[in-house]
């Protein structure tokens, strides 16, 4: 009965073709709309490191003023110091744990024709790579030691590689940067996580970094500092050595705890690691040091943009309206069948089986509606990495899941649409239709 | 087969009541070619509409084929419908998309029937009405007398009880009309058993029996062939 069902949902789509292009039109417009904003919702609070999202956590301590909070109502700073990231991590209770900062600096290739380029750089231990499951291409992270020692080692992004060594395996090799040689240890395959969790305050989507290099460098090559810096108060002395002993927060730290005793453990650390500097005559504020999984970070930083997430609502909004659209061009387009349906109560149909016709055309057009609208949403996803280009690419694409759901949705929003035209219709007394017609 | 007996119809409005049939009764027994005449408005359009299942009553009691149908569901009302009636339209009521064929079709999508059953009963009910050569044509593409013929064929693909038709000739003109009459004729004789409402009192004499209506009652009846019918006015 369904082929037979959706033949005549063809046949009667035929028949009126505008009505049914205005139909599918609007709830193309209206899918377009919703599914931009969906997708760019739905990449923006996704998942990056689904494998492990609930082992890495990102500290917080609160080293911030005794007269005010870091932010309302009682947040510890976003980041660490210095002294505390490096003392995190000198410590180590857990088995994987890594300071971040992000730096920059000049990599200057050798051979002709290449020109010197200003690199993103990734200061961080090498328990980092390990973490946030980094692919290698060739080689692999830095040794323990060069973590202590501040060894000139560096791990390439894949991209980076290319440009510098024309993708060829580069480990072993040297590589300038900032007028000093390098030796290339590693070089990563393809990585790009979206959104860039591990460090969302130099922007959750901005590109990943071009190379790596050992955290103990921040302080020997005194790389210049990248992203926000905030201090409560001003640092002691002048000069980078004053900064890096400073109250000043421009670090992050991620440690990974696999387990609830684990993660007991390290909070009972960070707090005897706290009131360790109380006694030192730091950490005036009362004991508020925090560990947040992954997913937990990027909804604490606002990842997911509010603009995005009221953008969203109102393409649904606007969803709604182009199906009340839909429902009075289905009212009209139903109300030309009547003699049909009539006819098909008085010859033996039900109203359940003239619903389930009407039903099957009603779904062609939401297929043909969601098509369109999926169309029009990789034309708007165009656009809108036309007009941010970087910071939103990779993230403004649809991908497999978000094509099913945006059928879906069109399906359902036609079905939905349907509804009330469709039900009318069948309760249409056939006799008066019959002698009319 | 058709019973009703004392069968009440009122139709209301905020304003107005209008009874439609008043006490309707009538027996029309199996092979039997009944006409219903009457003036506009005097209810025998709605004597059809509750004879065929398209309209409930308010009071009375209505058997057919030995079932009573006051208190059938919309399920049930179809099966019936679909198996013991078919109708015949004043304006054919075919489906403009729908060639012949699909035209016919229509009620035997609603029963189980398998594919090849079902072709076998749309090229015979074609072949009984003579259009057997154009089932793959347009109802459009088809003279008015034709169209009314598929309609008549689309009524006896289901091997129905009894016909029921409204004014099967009322948008023909006389020699259409005739050969439709005829073809009416063919199939009663053939054992079908047929009610049909006319303003035309000529066809309405090619009956068995001639049935009256005014003002909601059966007010007259002549018999055509007696033997076959009853009446109770």
């Amino acid at each position: 009965m369904w082929l037979y069902y959706t033949r005549l949902a063809w046949l009667s789509l035929k028949r009126h073709p505008l009505l049914s292009l205005l139909m599918s039109g609007a709830i193309a417009l209206g899918i377009g709309a919703a599914m931009t904003t969906i997708t760019i919702n739905y990449l923006m609070s996704a998942d990056p490191i689904p494998e492990k999202s609930d082992r890495l956590f990102y500290v917080q301590l609160d080293n911030w003023s005794p007269n005010e909070p870091y932010d309302e109502p009682n947040e510890p700073p976003d980041q660490l110091t210095y002294t505390d990231a490096t003392a995190l991590k000198a410590q180590a209770p857990a088995q994987l744990q890594t300071a971040l900062a992000q730096s920059g600096g000049v990599i200057e290739p050798q051979g002709l024709g290449k020109e010197p380029f200003l690199a993103r750089l990734r200061l961080t231990h090498n328990d980092f790579f390990t973490m946030f499951n980094a692919p290698f291409l060739y080689g692999q992270g830095w040794s323990d030691s060069a973590d202590e020692t501040g060894d000139r080692s560096i791990v390439l992004s894949k991209s980076a590689n290319e440009e510098i060594f024309a993708g060829e395996n580069s480990v072993g090799r040297t590589v300038r940067l900032e007028g000093k040689e390098f030796r290339v240890v590693g070089v990563l395959d393809e990585w790009v996580l979206k959104p860039r969790f591990y460090d969302v305050t130099t922007g959750a989507f901005n590109e990943m970094e071009d190379a790596y290099l050992p955290f103990k460098l921040k302080e020997t090559m005194e790389l210049p500092n990248s992203g926000n810096t905030n201090c409560w108060k001003m640092p002691e002395g002048e000069g980078f050595k004053s900064f890096l002993t400073s109250e000043c927060v421009n670090f992050q730290f991620w440690v990974q705890l696999d387990s609830a005793q684990e993660k007991q453990e390290y909070v009972s650390f960070l707090n005897a690691y706290a009131e360790e500097q109380k006694k030192l005559g730091r950490f005036p504020r009362p004991l508020n040091n925090r560990l947040t999984d992954v997913m937990g970070w990027m909804e604490h930083e606002n990842v997911v943009d509010d603009d995005a997430e009221v953008m969203m609502y109102l393409s649904l909004m606007f969803l709604a309206v182009c199906l009340l659209n839909t429902i009075g061009l289905l009212l009209t387009k139903f109300s030309f069948k009547t003699g049909e349906i009539a006819l098909r109560r008085a010859v033996g149909a039900t109203r359940m089986q003239l619903y389930q016709q009407q039903l099957v055309e009603t779904v062609f057009i939401g297929v043909a509606g969601g098509i369109g609208g999926l169309i029009l949403a990789a034309l708007g996803l165009l656009g809108i990495e036309y007009l941010y280009g970087d910071q939103v690419k990779d993230l403004a694409s649809l991908n497999l899941p978000l094509l099913g759901i945006g059928i879906l949705l069109a399906i359902i929003s036609s079905v939905l649409a349907g509804a009330y035209p469709t039900w009318r219709t069948c309760r249409i007394p056939p006799a008066s239709q019959l002698k009319s017609e | 087969m058709l019973v009703m007996n004392n069968i009440t119809k009122v139709f209301r409005t905020e304003t107005v009541e209008t009874h439609a049939l008043k006490q309707f009764s009538l027996t029309v027994n199996e092979g039997d070619f009944v006409a219903v005449t009457g003036p506009s408005g005097s209810g025998k359009t709605t004597f059809l509409n509750i004879a065929g299942l398209l309209e409930s009553f308010d009071d009375g009691e209505y058997t057919l084929d030995g079932r009573s149908v006051k208190n059938l569901n919309d399920k049930q009302l179809s099966q019936l419908r679909n198996e013991k009636i078919g109708f015949i339209f004043q304006s054919f009521n075919l489906i403009p998309d729908l060639n012949l064929f699909d035209n016919v079709d229509v009620p035997l999508r609603y029963r189980k029937l398998s594919k090849a059953e079902r072709k076998e009963r749309i090229e015979h009910s074609l072949d009984v009405v003579g259009l057997a050569n154009r089932m793959r044509h347009l109802p459009s593409q088809l003279s008015g007398g034709q169209q009314q013929r598929v309609a008549i064929a689309r009524a006896l693909a289901g091997n129905p009880l009894f016909l029921l038709a409204d004014e099967p000739t009322g948008n023909l003109d006389s020699k259409m009309a005739d050969s439709v009459m005829s073809l009416l004729e063919e199939i009663n004789q053939s054992g079908t058993t047929i009610v049909m409402v006319t303003h035309d009192l000529s066809q309405a004499e090619r009956a068995h029996r001639h049935i009256q209506v005014l003002d909601g009652q059966v007010t007259e009846q002549k018999r055509g062939a007696p033997e076959l019918a009853t009446v109770n006015a």
